[in-house]
């Protein structure tokens, strides 16, 4: 019950505040620039000259319903609330009248696979690595790695997955260059390993840039813990080094990581958003990334705000776990 | 000044860095210089392989690839430099607000920023730049660019504050009868300014990112010279497929070595800063 008041609620409503400033900012920025939206929308709406004079007119209306233009500012604030409670995202403008909440749909699996594989795997490798390397860091081959590190880390996404698209499908054709899986969607094994070969490269350089990150701070959290006395008494004790390593060290620097984890969600969102469009990995990122080349400004809306209550419902997760591993919070 | 030769004479990461940034500023300053105009196109033959005329070839808008390179840095430099300037100073301002007045106004400024922090980025900074699509210069980009990279900062800036009220001298002052603004001034200043420039450096490199990544999706000026906007004029004419690789090598290979040079500076500054290396340090001259 404590846990609950001191814990577990003010979280909760952090996550609320989070969601309802998300939906507001998403709410207020298209109408901060001057001019109907509408009309804006539909005259960078490249495929307008091929939909037929009904279709425009249903379109028209679907945007000004969506906009919801009727009423004050506040009523307007209010309907927009009212729809997104029932899911209501509104029609694509590119492949209208399919809803957008379907398009965000098709590509959810794709982007919640690659990031919940990517980030598992960055973060214990991250955390491994870097406490090994700030737990002997004289080791030469522990400085190496740290440098290959400090030098990958502040490159940016787009860069290194453009240099990873060129090597490995390009020059050296290993791997696919582009899309999610080859063939039709079945449970047989081909399927299934196409999805794994195609994952793999996007993964591959969403892993390497996260484990740059994950291994500085591990490395830095490590350096303090080791030179603290109970670390000093263990070894003393004459306690095995991995012993040390995982019981010793590791557990005391793992709660700032999972803190900062839930905090670096919709960095690292935003980071996959990056390697799907350099990868065309039909995820969200992709559909975002086709939103803005056809100017269906309905989809990046749609994009932006189920992405911001994701997210936020994700950190929301990765806090209420927290308890599970700090004892301190536990027993508070 | 002592610093600054402490640091070149005790840091090799600090030395490589420095000497690359230098090397940054010379390619940057040799653009004012440049035969051609910044936005000139179909000055010199197109798709050429880098030779003696054009020691890094040519692109398919006719193009010289090295002074186009110079303006391309320039201009990200530029972005990415004003937009830390925007961001850090907001941010500095909200994070020393919430950390000195504490109690209730740092709860609720707490919430926002946490919000903000968790809220990915860049859907929302696609958002905006295709509802002023067109309208978002190389100054805009900065100003958007600033105004998203303020609350990361500002929750670190907040909780340096905090553990400087803490410290003994602070306490020290106060009973002295030192004046708030004057504590503020003299005694936390001096030890947040050199973090404030350490932590800077990864608002610039976020920047600098972000302008790649949004010139790629084609939502900037992309009339002006930057790093993105070549390697998007570099994909748009297919230079990967048609074997004209030197058009995105430019680009690529000039923004690695800027961000690992930046970012090299940065953690050898604040490491050079932190008071337990610095201690050691000490020992070891001894």
């Amino acid at each position: 019950m404590n846990l609950l008041k001191s814990y577990l609620l003010p979280r909760i409503a952090q996550w609320v505040i989070t969601v309802f400033i998300g939906i507001t900012v998403t709410f207020i920025i298209p109408r901060l620039i001057p001019g109907d939206p509408v009309e804006r929308t539909l005259s960078s709406l490249g495929s307008l000259q091929t939909l037929d004079p009904r279709a425009v007119e249903s379109l028209k209306e679907a945007l000004a319903d969506l906009y919801g233009l009727d009423g004050t500012q506040f009523d307007q604030y209010i309907n927009f609330w009212k729809r997104l409670f029932k899911g209501d995202l509104g029609p694509s403008l590119s492949a209208f009248p399919t809803p957008v909440i379907e398009i965000i749909a098709k590509g959810l699996p794709w982007t919640v696979g690659l990031l919940t594989t990517s980030t598992l795997i960055s973060w214990s490798l991250g955390i491994a690595l870097g406490t090994l390397a700030g737990y002997s860091p004289k080791r030469l081959w522990w400085q190496i790695v740290d440098k290959a590190f400090i030098s990958i880390y502040p490159i940016p996404h787009y860069i290194l997955a453009l240099i990873l698209v060129m090597v490995f499908s390009y020059y050296f054709p290993i791997f696919p260059l582009v899309g999610g899986a080859s063939g039709k969607p079945t449970l047989s094994w081909t399927y299934i390993s196409s999805i794994f070969e195609h994952s793999l490269l996007p993964a591959t350089s969403l892993i390497v840039l996260s484990t740059a990150f994950r291994f500085i701070m591990a490395k830095a959290l490590t350096t303090t813990v080791a030179g603290s006395d109970y670390v000093g008494y263990a070894e003393t004790a004459g306690l095995s080094k991995w012993r040390i390593v995982l019981f010793y060290v590791i557990q005391n620097t793992m709660l700032p990581q999972v803190t900062d984890l839930g905090l670096s969600l919709g960095a690292v969102f935003s980071g996959a958003l990056i390697i799907e469009i350099v990868f065309s990995y039909p995820g969200i990122g992709y559909s975002l990334y086709m939103g803005v080349f056809q100017a269906d400004f309905n989809l990046i809306l749609g994009i932006t705000i189920f992405s911001i209550v994701g997210i936020a419902t994700a950190a929301l997760i990765v806090d209420l776990s927290y308890p599970l591993l700090d004892p301190r919070v536990r027993y508070k | 000044m002592k610093i600054l030769r402490d640091l070149f004479k005790h840091h090799l990461a600090f030395r490589a860095g420095a000497v690359i940034v230098l090397l940054v500023f010379l390619l940057v300053s040799l653009s004012f210089f440049s035969p051609y105009e910044a936005t000139e196109r179909r000055v010199v033959p197109k798709n050429q392989a880098p030779s003696l005329n054009h020691i890094l070839g040519t692109t398919a808008l006719g193009q010289d690839v090295f002074w186009l390179l110079t303006f391309a840095i320039r201009n990200s430099l530029m972005v990415a430099g004003l937009a830390v300037l925007i961001g850090r100073s907001i941010a500095v301002l909200l994070g020393s607000f919430s950390g000195y007045m504490g109690g209730g106004v740092d709860k609720v400024l707490q919430s926002i920023v946490d919000s903000f922090i968790v809220i990915p980025r860049l859907p929302l900074l696609i958002l905006i730049s295709v509802i002023v699509k067109g309208g978002l210069n190389l100054w805009g980009l900065a100003l958007l660019l600033g105004f998203l990279d303020i609350f990361w900062p500002s929750k670190r800036y907040r909780s340096q504050i905090l553990s400087l009220r803490e410290r003994e001298f602070t306490y020290t002052a106060v009973f002295s009868g030192m004046n708030t603004f004057n504590i503020i001034l003299k005694e936390h200043f001096p030890f947040f300014i050199p973090y404030l420039l350490a932590d800077a450096v990864s608002g610039f490199l976020w920047a600098i990112g972000m302008e790649i990544t949004l010139a790629i999706l084609g939502l900037c000026d992309l009339t002006r010279p930057t790093i993105g906007t070549m390697i998007y004029w570099g994909n748009y004419y297919q230079a990967l497929l048609s074997q004209r690789l030197w058009v995105l090598a430019a680009p690529v290979i000039g923004s690695i070595f800027i961000v690992v040079a930046f970012y090299l500076i940065s953690t050898s500054l604040s490491e050079y800063l932190d008071p337990r290396t610095r201690l050691k340090r000490l020992g070891a001259s001894q």
